[in-house]
Order: C-alpha cells, then structure tokens, then sequence
C-alpha cells in the first residue's frame, strides 16, 4: 500500500510537473490589437495614506469622463514586498494593467519574466516620456533601448537634521557644517560628546538589498557627479571616490557615531539619531516631532548645493504584459502624469513629480510650501539605480560587501569594494 | 489486530468497487482527501522544485516562450560554491546543536513540573504558550530592545555585556537566535510532553517510590523512558522547524547578519530564488536542506530506537 501511495504521489507529482512546463510555454497574445483595446482596466496603488487619496481623486476623475472605460484601483496587495507581490502577479498571469508603484530596480527582473509592456510600443510613447522628464528619462532606458517604465515621481533624499540637537550640542542651526566629510564628521562627533543624541546618524545596518539608497549611494551620486554603480557594464563603486565614500561611513561606524544595530522605529523622529538621510515623503512624518533642518549630501571636497547629486529613490509606473485594454491604459498613463495630475501628488504627498522643471513648475505650490523648494531644485540633480541585468543581485552582493566591511569592520572596506565589483561586472554581463 | 480482521472481511465482497478501491474502499475514502492534499501542497511542489533545480530556470508571464534548458548538476555546483550558502549550512548546523537539545530538556523539565500540583498551574501553563501563538514580528520587537546595546540584558549584565552586543556580534548571533527561537517553541513541545505524561502510569512512581527512589531518580527512571515516544516527536520536529528558519534572521539580526552570521539556508533561499529572481538557484538549496533533514531525521530516528 505505502508503494501504491508513494508511487501515485510521484505520477501525481510528475503529471503536474509537464503541465505546468506545457503552460508556460504556448501562445502569446495579440500585442498590437492589445495596444489599440479600450474597455475596463484596473491599476494598483501603493499602500500609503496619501497615495492612495491621489489615486482614488486620479480614478474618480478619469471615470467621470470615461463611462465605458471604467478603471478600478485597489492598494498593492500585502507581501513581504510590494515588488514580491508584483512578480508574483506577473507569473500568475494576474497583473493589473498599470502599477504606481513600480521599483526601477525591479524593472530587469520584471521585463525578463515578460511581464511588462514597452512604452515605445504606443506611437507617441517615447516622446511623450521624455518631454516630460526631459534628459532624466534616459536613466530609466533598459539595456534593449525601450522604456519599460515612466519616471513618474522622485523623493530626493537629503540630509535631515535635528535643530534642537545641534542647538544643545552649540553647533549653527541655519547652516550647519555639513558640507565636507570633515566638517560632518566633527559636527557628528560634537552631537555625540554634546549627548545631544545617542548617535549622530543612524542609516538601517541591515543587510536587505535595498539599503545602500540611504547610506552609500546618495553619497557616491554627490562625490562622482551623478555616476551610477554600474556603467557601461562597469562597475563603478571601487573607484577612489567610491572608496572615499566607504571610508566615511567606516569611520562613522568605528567611531560609534553611527549604530551598528537595528532600530525599530524611526531613530530621527525619535530623536535617537539627529540626523537622517531621506526624501521629501518623510516631512509630514515629522511634523510636531522634528524641528528639521536639510542639507544636501556631503561630498569630500565640500560641493556647492548647485552642484550636488543625490539618489532618487523614485517609483515609477509601468504597463503589465496582462493587460487587454492597453488603449485605455495608455490614455490613463498619460492623465495620470499630466501636469495637472502630477500637480495633485505633490499637493497630496510632497513627493516630487519626475517631470522636467518641477521647481518652476508648480510656482505657487513652492511659494507656500518652501520646505519643499529644496527638494525640486535637488530633484534636477538624482541618480537612479543601474537598469542592467541582474539588478537585486547586484546591490545584495554590493550590500554583503559593504556590511562586512564598512559597517562590522571585518574587512579593509577598499579591498571588499574591489571583490564586490568584480562580482558586480559579471552579474551584469549576464543577460 | 481487531480492525484488520474486519477490513479483510469487508473487502471480500467488493468485486470491481474492491479492485478501483483496493481491499479497504472506505479506509480508501477517508485517506483521499489527505493523499490529494499531500499531493498537491507538498508532493508537487517537491517533484517541481527538484525539476526547477536542474534547468535554467526563472518565472515568467503565461504564454511568454523562454528557453529553460536542463543544466544538469550546474545549480548544485553553483550553490556549492558559494560561501553564503556554505556558511547559513553551517549557522543552521550551530542553531540545531543549541536548539533541539535546549528545547528537549527545557520542555520535559517544564512539563514535569506543570504536570505537579502546584499553585498558579493553569497561570503557568498559558504563559509558556503565550509567546508560541504570537505573532514573531511583535516577539522580535520585545527581544531587539532586550539584547540590544542598551537593553535589560546587558544593563543587568553591566562589565559582563559583550561588545559588539549579542544580535550584532558574529559569534553570539546564531547562539542568541537559537535561545530565542527555543523560548518562543517552548509552549507547543512543554503541551506535547503533558499530554505524554498523562500516559505515564501512576504506579510505576508509586512502585519506584516504595524502592526508595528519590524524586530525581524517579524521574530519571520514570518519566524520560515514559515520554520517550514524545521526545521522538520533539526532536523530529525541532529539527524539521529549525532547519526551516527564516523569520527570526529575516527580522531580529536584520537579514542573517552580522555579516551572514546568522543567515539560514531558507533565508538564502529566499534572497537568491525570490528576490533575486532565481528559483532555479533556490530551489538547488531548498533540495539539499531537504535531504540534509532527512539525513538527520534518519540519524536521530535510529539512535532514538536503539535506545529505546
């Protein structure tokens, strides 16, 4: 009997194995009747507050005037991460037509499970992504040349810092020395000698793969002039002002001026840390908690603001391979990053639209809102993650590195930089 | 011995029904549900990762044609070789040394004592098995202000506190890991051996307490013989929970760390197959944690039975 069962099992097993490696591999729609479709489409928002209250005016809007091309949102559904839930969704054959939510480091990953649509693919695709980012567009090209994403909206991220505790630790509120790594690293040590807090920064030590944003990165766009990890297949982090930037951080960790341990919470707002590397979305967070302070990311040399580059951290929106009514999907992409509706978002969210000129864009927003002014000058000057092959893999093994060395100090941080670029360049060599 | 003379004799007469059916239709009946279930949530899977593990293979959309060829021994090759994966082999390795045999003493001792007639049993009982129904995120959160820095722990420990701190020092992660994922297990294994000692009959106390036995010798003597097929299952299946640790590295050292100390192979797993985009990868390391365990099972079911 246990024979009978196991083998059974196994022919059951077996018989659903060929299924499953049938159905993977048969049919294929009809793309350019796709393309043209109109009728109901459903999009996916991300899941906070604000973004949602945007889509739900965004939808409401665009049903008014479109009875027969309904669009229906709903929030991403919940997963360990949004673009978890995304892959998931695109190899169930389940995707919605269009995601606000989409991670360009995820867009390799996306576009080789055939899971997302070519934005060229629509006759006025091209031009209409790149009018309205403008030069930043390019960033966001994949390695075949078409764009598989639309730059929709960047959160530039800054250094944040704690009035109150600068103030205790007798350092100047208005203008902080905080331009060069020397400058920041004395304010830091003074924060922490002043107990004005536990630590000056407090950057996640973690090891998830998309955590180099809010340490490395943003300071490697700033010493290299906007040079992303990768370019032209080469990786760029090993070079000397990579390597100067992992120094600095070394020595914030060394110096316990920044922890090595995991902090559940919001150490800024908390005012463990006084200061903190975010965007823009994280300034009605701290209202009545904060009284903050921004600064652009400090470079070696000390780089005038003008001048300065900065990480992103932008989410964008793409088109899922899924979708029927491409037409109205397009038609809805576009009305959803009009000027109009991009104006919303940054009215509802503070987040910075990915359009070209956002600062003089949008002048009356910025007059009453000049806590945001910075951050749409800052926003001319991001740099976006690689769109090579590989990408997760790519900023895991960057990151394993970088927590070895930089943040535990068990290994020369040069020398980690140097094996993880290695590594890095055959990852994304790699099709 | 009763049943199976009645099955025979039930399926006699079955004709055609007892040749589809086989010779027990209605034990048939009622094991179909579970052999579908098996089949479908466990079998499947299994035979589907094994085929995953020998391609090329990655998920994509319905309907998109891609090339997935068999690599043969590639992704076994390729995860061999990778020190990430060799090391969370080893952390899992260190985690089942502290683990099973913590959980084993602990549970047993707890469950000897809950099983007494003291005051507050009822109490005591259901604060064991508080943390074992709650939710890990909320634990985790609770131990990380323990054993941080600054927490209870080395305040209480004051000079004798680790440096780096027990979660960030690459030799007391796993350890305090494993102390942890013990005390959140402890109230299902303590129920498992209260219901074995219920089994244990009152005589044999009685009969070693008019030998003259101590307490400790009655329960040396008594009690571990008693439950020993409750320590089977308890060591079968702190084995099989703990090589499938996830949630705690995932959560309370910040994604295996310091520096992949306390990574686990599920962990991995899930960076490389799902993250990452390779399933092909993570399922070459979800077949060999699978043997591995059942490796051990193997090994432990067999001394387990010599013993007794």
């Amino acid at each position: 009997m246990k024979r009978k069962l196991t083998a059974a099992l196994l022919a059951l097993g077996l018989a659903g194995t060929t299924a499953a490696c049938g159905g993977s591999s048969g049919g294929g729609g009809d793309a350019d009747a796709a393309a043209q479709a109109r009728g109901e489409i459903t999009v996916w928002l991300s899941n906070n507050a604000e973004e949602v209250a945007w889509g739900k005016q965004m939808v409401a809007a665009w049903n008014a005037a479109h009875a027969d091309q309904k669009v229906t949102a709903q929030e991403i559904p919940a997963g360990k991460s949004s673009e978890e839930v995304i892959g998931a969704a695109i190899t169930a054959g389940n995707a919605p037509c269009l995601i606000f939510n989409t991670s360009p480091a995820s867009v390799s990953q996306f576009q080789k499970q055939g899971g997302l649509v070519a934005l060229d693919s629509f006759p006025d695709g091209k031009s209409y992504l790149e009018e309205r980012s403008g030069k930043v567009a390019e960033q966001y090209k994949s390695t075949d040349g078409k764009y598989y994403q639309l730059p929709w909206k960047a959160n530039p991220v800054m250094i944040f810092y704690n009035k109150k505790a600068f103030a205790k630790a007798g350092i100047d509120t208005a203008k902080p020395p905080l331009a060069t790594y020397d400058e920041f690293l004395a304010t830091s040590r003074k924060l922490v000698a002043a107990k004005a807090s536990k630590f000056a920064i407090y950057p996640a030590p973690s090891n998830e793969f998309y955590q180099p944003w809010f340490d490395f990165y943003p300071l490697f766009a700033a010493e290299t002039g906007g040079k992303q990890l990768v370019a032209d297949g080469k990786a760029q982090l090993a070079s000397e002002e990579g390597k100067k930037v992992a120094n600095f951080w070394r020595t914030l960790y060394a110096e316990k001026l920044a922890s090595q341990e995991k902090y559940t919470g919001d150490s800024f707002a908390d005012g463990t840390a006084a200061m903190a590397i975010v965007g823009p979305w994280a300034i009605a967070s701290y209202k009545g908690k904060v009284e903050w302070g921004a600064v652009p990311v400090p470079t070696s040399a000390g780089k005038p603001a003008a001048e300065t580059f900065t990480f992103s951290d932008a989410k964008n929106v793409a088109m899922y391979s899924a979708c029927k009514n491409r037409g109205t999907a397009w038609d809805v992409l576009k009305f959803a990053t009009s000027k109009e509706q991009d104006g919303k978002l940054l009215e509802g969210t503070g987040q910075m639209p990915l359009r070209d000129g956002v600062a003089t864009a949008y002048p009356d927003y910025f007059a009453k809102n000049t806590a945001y002014q910075q951050f749409a000058d800052q926003a001319a000057r991001t740099v976006e993650v690689p769109n090579v092959a590989n990408s997760i893999t790519i900023w895991q093994t960057f990151r394993d590195a970088y927590s070895k060395s930089v943040i535990f100090g068990q290994e020369d941080p040069g020398a980690a930089l140097d094996g993880a670029a290695q590594k890095i360049e055959q990852l994304a060599a790699q099709s | 011995m009763t049943r199976d003379t009645r099955g025979r004799g039930g399926g006699r007469g079955g004709g055609e029904l007892a040749t589809v059916l086989g010779k027990q239709p209605i034990g048939t009946a009622f094991v179909t549900p579970y052999v579908v279930f098996l089949a479908a949530v466990f079998a499947y899977p299994l035979v589907f990762a094994v085929y995953m593990s020998f391609h090329d293979y990655f998920f994509a959309a319905p309907g998109v044609v891609v090339d997935r060829p068999f690599v043969g021994f590639d992704n076994y090759a390729a995860v061999l070789s990778d020190p990430a994966v060799r090391r969370s082999f080893a952390n899992i390795g260190i985690f089942l040394l502290i683990n099973v045999p913590l959980t084993v003493v602990l549970s047993l001792l707890l469950a000897y004592a809950l099983n007494a007639a003291i005051r507050w049993r009822t109490f005591f009982r259901v604060s064991y098995y508080v943390p074992y129904v709650t939710a890990s995120v909320a634990v985790v959160g609770v131990w990380l202000f323990l054993f941080n820095s600054n927490g209870l722990v080395n305040t209480v420990l004051g000079p004798l506190a680790p440096d780096p701190s027990w979660l960030v020092n690459s030799n007391l992660a796993m350890p305090t890991v494993a102390i942890y994922v013990t005390w959140k297990q402890l109230g299902f294994f303590i129920l498992l051996y209260l219901a074995a000692l219920q089994n244990v009959s009152k005589d044999l106390y009685e009969a070693a307490s008019m030998d003259g036995a101590s307490r400790l010798k009655s329960f040396w003597n008594v009690t571990v013989p008693g439950v020993r097929p409750a320590t089977t299952l308890v060591v079968l299946l702190a084995t099989v929970t703990g090589a499938n640790l996830f949630t705690e590295p995932y959560l309370l050292t910040g994604g295996g760390g310091p520096d992949g100390a306390s990574a686990s192979p599920v962990l991995i797993m899930y960076q490389r197959g799902i993250e990452q985009g390779n399933p092909d990868i993570g399922s070459a390391i979800g077949v060999l944690l699978v043997l591995g365990v059942l490796t051990l099972a193997l090994i432990q079911r067999r001394l387990l039975d010599r013993e007794s």
